[in-house]
């Protein structure tokens, strides 16, 4: 009872103080151009209910984080889903079953829903890339999307001043990508953690401003309009083109899932990995670092630049707007919410991103807000995001688990 | 006067203005990041929510009472200085706090988090449009004959910087809280061995590291006219770059960085091309990073194993 009380004193306490910390934004609205004032007073009931509940479980979610406890409860699970997993005649039967799902969706649903989907699977390409450089290679890189333009407008200017077709400008969008990883990997070489990240940024800004005031060259602000959709040996209905671009869609995430499977257990990937958990250290081992910090430039770019040339492809429209820093984000979201390092995670935290605001219009303006607090608040209590990675482990004995 | 000095002259004061406002908010960023080793990625967004606190304020009083310009600027000013520290604070408590002994990067993580919290409850609480922002500061008389060279308000926001610089200055050096912030940017354990608290040391970094944002912030707004919820982003990297050119972690490389970044924006924009005046910032840093690290006058910082 004693406990219950001062429990509740505390989250009283922050209940008043949120009540300060947000009066004037939250009730006052002033307009200052034609000089109205209207106060909400409601805004501040909500927020009194609010903090007080919020405060409380906040508290002892943090609690429990102390105590550990949730670590061994979710290894336990987990440890039961694993075994489930493995069993041979379960993974034959749910594989074939997804098969089935995927190739089926486009002709069973609306193509609206198709286009969406699409777009998720893109994201999920662009999260899987992503992670690469903060999965494996421990580098935030706040300007992933300017890699994605890179590959739109490769396919936009090469339609625009050659006429060069979609499978034209696929491997080159993915090559243009991989360059410009290079060319930005390149001086922020020396550069770790909180300094690369801004840095990252401040070139993903320098793109989008490039792709802004080139106009002659890249048109600047309006985008480069009517880029044709992909062809199957001939030009496609808007329907079979939105199909088409789903299949394709679906191909490249297979094969992200592939390349990076196989590079996990490689000598670059383990390379990249030390590198992550100690720079120094793995300097020590003989790890070229310089190469090591350009090949996940490299191979995070690759993903990003291909999935650029498939968005000029849906949306026959590109223009420096869509790549902005809240695109960076967003995909870093996609990231952390789902794991970090982890394939099955990034792939639930692309779908988590793009669909959740799809479905649920409602929350649509609330979007950027929650994805805020789903930073935060993964950060604070689960930083190995909703599936965790697992990590090889050997032990002793030669038994490999 | 010749009017290509006129315009030199015109760039290089626009420049200081510019310089002014950086330094103010950049001395948040250099204070925390000193004493928690942490980008605080917040930190434009606290600028703005002082400019926008200023302005409810200030435009309430101004609509329903009849109080003098200066009277109403002083208290919006007041009232801004007040909500940015306590949203700093509020800030600190929530997201940083906990994380003070996880990896960089999930600090990091949690402060972009905090950056977006911040700025889309603005937008929602508030509008998306920019808010026309009526200049309380009144025009003095003697500086009339010169208004095409220098307006009221840069010389305020000049000087104010100034009183706020020499301020901190003497905070840091002479008081007994600003040996405890110097102890504890040296050694986190070791001015805990010898007695100081640090969650105070920290409250009390963000404390004054976000009022003079808020200072910045209202002089901002004052100079520009109008505001919206996306005035932090920008700012705030520009402060963290003028930051990271100072050497991070040293007030007085700050305040160097944030003139040398003033400068430059304003000749540039106004002798190579105004279309890339957001470039300059970030071709700076990107030099800055691969030329000199540590900054004009920061440290070389060793790693050690």
């Amino acid at each position: 009872m004693n406990r219950l009380l001062s429990e509740a004193k505390k989250s009283l306490i922050t209940s008043l103080w949120f009540m300060v910390l947000t009066f004037p934004l939250l009730v006052i609205k002033v307009n200052t151009r034609d000089n109205t004032v209207v106060w909400r007073w409601m805004n501040l009931l909500w927020v009194a209910i609010g903090a007080f509940g919020l405060s409380w479980i906040w508290r002892r979610m943090l609690e429990r984080r102390e105590k550990g406890n949730t670590r061994i409860q979710s290894s336990a699970w987990r440890e039961k889903v694993t075994v489930f997993a493995s069993n041979r005649k379960f993974q034959i039967s749910g594989l074939s079953t997804l098969a089935l799902v995927v190739v089926l969706f486009p002709f069973l649903v609306k193509f609206y829903q198709v286009g969406i989907v699409t777009s998720a699977l893109m994201f999920v390409i662009l999260g899987l890339g992503l992670n690469i450089v903060i999965g494996y290679g421990g580098l935030l890189h706040l300007g992933y999307a300017a890699f994605y333009a890179v590959g739109a407008y490769s396919y936009g200017l090469m339609y625009l001043y050659w006429g060069l077709p979609f499978w034209v400008a696929l491997p080159f969008g993915a090559v243009s990508g991989a360059l410009f990883g290079l060319v930005i990997g390149f001086p922020v070489l020396r550069l770790r953690g909180d300094y690369l990240a801004i840095v990252t940024l401040a070139f993903g800004e320098i793109i989008r401003l490039l792709l802004e005031n080139l106009s002659g060259f890249t048109k600047g602000p309006e985008g480069i309009a009517q880029i044709p959709r992909p062809a199957f040996f001939t030009k496609l209905s808007l329907q079979g083109a939105t199909t088409y671009l789903y299949f394709i869609a679906i191909a490249l995430v297979l094969l992200a899932i592939f390349v990076i499977k196989r590079l996990e257990d490689s000598r670059v990937g383990r390379a990249l990995e030390a590198m992550r958990d100690d720079e120094i250290a793995a300097q020590a081992m003989g790890i070229d670092l310089t190469k090591a910090k350009l090949t996940t430039f490299a191979l995070g770019a690759v993903w990003a630049g291909m999935v650029g040339v498939v968005l000029a492809g849906k949306t026959t429209y590109i223009n420096p707007g869509s790549f902005t820093l809240m695109e960076s984000v967003m995909i870093l979201v996609a990231v952390v919410l789902g794991g970090t390092g982890s394939i099955p995670g990034v792939i639930l935290g692309a779908f988590l991103v793009t669909l959740i605001p799809e479905y649920f219009r409602a929350l649509a303006d609330y979007r950027m807000l929650m994805f805020g607090v789903a930073l935060v608040v993964m950060s604070i209590f689960r930083p190995q995001g909703i599936i965790p990675r697992v990590r090889k482990r050997y032990t002793v004995g030669g038994g490999k688990e | 006067m010749n009017p290509d000095v006129k315009y030199f002259l015109q760039l290089v004061l626009s420049g200081l203005t510019k310089g002014s406002i950086y330094a103010l908010i950049a001395l948040g960023y250099t204070m925390v990041y000193g004493i928690i080793k942490l980008i605080n990625f917040a930190h434009g967004e606290i600028y703005m929510i002082g400019a926008f606190t200023a302005l409810i304020i200030g435009g309430v009083l101004q609509i329903t009472t009849e109080l003098s310009p200066l009277v109403i600027l002083g208290i919006s000013l007041v009232a801004a200085v007040f909500y940015s520290a306590a949203y700093g604070v509020t800030l600190e408590k929530i997201a940083y706090k906990p994380l003070r002994n996880a990896p960089r990067l999930t600090a990091l993580i949690s402060a972009i988090g905090m950056s977006l919290i911040l700025q889309n409850f603005v937008l929602l609480a508030q509008t998306s449009d920019f808010l026309p922002f009526r200049s309380m500061i009144p025009d003095f008389s003697f500086l009339i004959p010169g208004k095409s060279l220098l307006t009221t308000t840069q010389l305020v926001i000049m000087v104010t910087t100034f009183v706020v610089m020499l301020f901190l200055t003497l905070l840091i050096k002479f008081t007994r809280m600003g040996k405890a912030m110097r102890a504890t940017a040296q050694d986190k354990v070791m001015a805990q061995l010898v007695g100081i608290d640090i969650n105070r040391v920290i409250t009390f970094t963000f404390v004054i590291g976000s009022a003079t944002a808020a200072i910045g912030g209202v002089l901002i707004a004052n100079h520009t006219g109008q505001i919206n919820f996306y005035i932090g982003f920008l700012a705030g990297i520009k402060a963290f770059v003028a930051a990271v050119l100072g050497g991070i972690g040293s007030i007085p490389g700050a305040v160097l960085g944030s003139f040398v970044l003033g400068m430059t924006e304003s000749l540039g924009a106004g002798y190579i091309s105004s279309a890339y005046d957001n470039a300059f910032a970030f071709l700076i840093l990107i030099l800055i990073l691969i030329f000199k690290p540590s900054g004009l006058l920061g440290r070389n910082e060793v790693e050690k194993v």
